[in-house]
């Protein structure tokens, strides 16, 4: 800034900010901060992955650095086209043939199939987000009521602590063949409204979820304060008003972090166990990628675990705006 | 005058691990009516463990508690509590507040509008009709503890049970809660149980000074009738000489006759170098000269 335009701003009575205070002023930091950096980091990655990729020599070919993946990010959206369009093509093929055949016999009742191409990866995507927020959902039916009774009642406490502090550190891939075995031999019905496989991945998801949701809602009941339980008893607020009123919003923050805790290893667990039961989903792809052995398989795989940790971190961030959504404290602003 | 709430002889015992101990013994007080009630004691002594046992929080573990001729067993909205650090629900606003307790009393007695006239009514009664859509987070500590009256108020209980309701302000704040209390007390002629360290604020607001001795097994050691013309002003009763008689006699209880038993025993307890000794000295005696300062 030279001297003429100083002197301009100040007889005009006012101050333009100065290079060095856009500089150390927050509103520059503060992108610097939000944008710049992350960006030199993610730009940091890449370049280390590239260079680090063309060094790694495996039996599939070299290791598939950013541009491979993307490429196979590419192709799998392209595959997912043309399934779409085969698969409506289908559908048109049997509609006409349908209409054919009533014409020719009213009496033919048309028989609509379903069409049974391969499933892509959008639609292993699509499976495995419904497997994770159904088993989920199902463990928050179980685990908040459990928690708040376990919380509420020292005795009920005493008695399935035990039980919990035994089946919590184990994994649930560890359940994974006991639930396929029970599943195959309670749910056999000719007409299945979902199918075996996702029941198999929902109650994994499930018994992962339950034990860390059970556990901080139990705690965070037992820790009310004090004075608050004596402000209900004071106004001598029935059991159902008392959970309703006073429980459950005190808890809240508690159930919260329990929900994260577990959205995040439901997740991780549901992809395992998808891989490891052969269950439709992004683990199945991830495995029938391995499986297959293409020159692109490998690519194929990163841009699985790419995808894989985005929904993830979007998972937790959906949790946590749902949380500031009805928390009213701030244990939600991070 | 009709007795209303009779404290008949009551023992309190805590079990430990090194066997029962005693917190209170027969404690024996009667209340009447419309009558302002300030227990007073250091802390520790049991003051809040009696007006525990009258809230019915705590059963005494012998004598009882009667209100109106009958025996306080549990917690009940006809003996509301104004605790000490205000204990709103955080997540509800000051309105929703009180009208929870509101609706838990007089829900099935009066209609909708009857209710949100009431909690109005109470809530400009603590002068806190300008926030009464914000939450506890959003006032300051004072605000809280009038909504914490506002609601205990609402319940339109027999005996207002209070825990030390200023303990937590700034004297300035307490003074105009103080002020704001004795309005009300004259408005509404409610029966208080007060618990309090403040010496100025007993004899300001009180009938009657119950005056507790010292833990373990604590009793009331004295009763001060305070006998001033209401309505009471604070800038008035300075230079009042009764007023000032009422103040050194409570002062004399405490800091005199039942003084802190600890604070002696301590200073016997382990020999020190003369240097550690004055030291030591020194700073007993600015403690004292701080806790008169805290009751004066």
């Amino acid at each position: 800034m030279n001297t003429t335009t100083v002197n301009a701003t100040k007889l005009a009575g006012f101050k333009l900010p100065q290079l060095s205070e856009v500089f150390n002023g927050t509103l520059v930091s503060g992108a610097i901060r939000l944008v710049a950096l992350p960006l030199a980091g993610i730009l940091a990655f890449l370049l280390l992955w590239s260079i680090t990729a063309q060094n790694i020599d495996t039996s599939l070919g070299k290791f598939p650095g950013p541009a491979a993946v993307m490429e196979q990010f590419n192709s799998l959206y392209d595959e997912h086209q043309r399934s779409r369009n085969k698969e409506q093509a289908f559908y048109e093929r049997q509609e006409k043939r349908n209409a054919e055949r009533v014409a020719k016999d009213p009496n033919y009742e048309p028989k609509v199939r379903a069409y049974t191409g391969k499933e892509t990866f959008l639609d292993q995507i699509i499976t495995s987000l419904i497997t994770v927020m159904s088993g989920f959902l199902l463990a928050v039916v179980i685990a908040i009521p459990l928690g708040i009774a376990i919380g509420l009642s020292k005795t009920l406490n005493s008695a399935i602590n035990p039980i919990i502090q035994v089946f919590k550190p184990v994994s649930p891939l560890a359940w994974l063949p006991l639930v396929t075995m029970v599943v195959s031999a309670l749910y056999a019905t000719p007409d299945p409204i979902v199918a075996k496989s996702f029941l198999v991945s929902l109650i994994t998801v499930t018994l992962c979820c339950l034990w860390p949701m059970v556990i901080n809602t139990a705690v965070g009941v037992a820790g009310i304060d004090k004075d608050l339980i004596n402000v209900s008893k004071v106004l001598r607020l029935p059991a159902l008003r008392h959970v309703q009123k006073i429980v459950l919003p005190a808890s809240v923050p508690m159930i919260f972090t329990g929900m994260r805790l577990s959205l995040g290893v439901a997740w991780m667990v549901l992809i395992a166990a998808e891989m490891l039961a052969q269950n439709p989903g992004l683990g199945k792809f991830v495995w029938d990628e391995f499986q297959n052995g293409s020159s692109n398989s490998l690519a194929r795989i990163m841009a699985a675990v790419l995808v894989i940790g985005v929904i993830g971190f979007l998972l937790d961030r959906g949790m946590l705006v749902l949380q500031k959504l009805v928390s009213w404290d701030d244990s939600a602003s991070q | 005058m009709s007795v209303l709430l009779d404290i008949s002889h009551i023992d309190m015992e805590f079990p430990t691990p090194k066997g029962p101990f005693t917190a209170l013994r027969d404690v024996d007080l009667k209340i009447s009516q419309g009558e302002f009630v300030s227990l007073i004691g250091h802390s520790g002594c049991g003051k809040s463990t009696v007006l525990n046992v009258v809230a019915g929080l705590y059963q005494a573990t012998r004598g009882g508690v009667i209100l109106n001729g009958k025996e306080v067993t549990e917690p009940g909205p006809e003996r509301a509590v104004v605790f000490q650090n205000h204990s709103l629900l955080p997540w509800l606003s000051a309105y929703e507040n009180v009208e929870l307790a509101v609706k838990q009393v007089f829900g099935s007695s009066k209609s909708k509008a009857e209710m949100r006239q009431w909690i109005e009514y109470n809530l400009d009664l603590v002068h806190m009709s300008h926030a009464m859509h914000k939450r506890p987070g959003e006032i300051s500590g004072g605000m809280k503890q009038r909504v914490g009256i506002a609601r205990a108020l609402a319940m339109q209980p027999k005996v207002l049970l209070m825990d030390e309701p200023f303990g937590a302000l700034d004297a300035l704040t307490r003074a105009h809660m103080q002020d704001s209390l004795m309005e009300i007390q004259a408005e509404l002629n409610n029966t208080v149980i007060m618990i309090t360290h403040d010496v100025d604020e007993a004899v300001l607001l009180s009938d009657r000074i119950v005056m507790m001795t010292n833990g373990p097994a604590a009793t009331i050691g004295e009763i001060l009738e305070v006998d001033l013309e209401r309505p009471r002003h604070r800038l008035e009763l300075a230079d009042n000489p009764l007023y000032n008689q009422y103040r050194s006699k409570v002062l004399k209880f405490l800091h005199e006759r039942h003084s802190k038993p600890d604070v002696p025993i301590k200073k016997s307890a382990q020999p020190k170098s003369s240097s550690q000794q004055a030291a030591a000295n020194a700073k007993a005696r600015n403690a004292q000269k701080e806790a008169v300062e805290d009751a004066a």
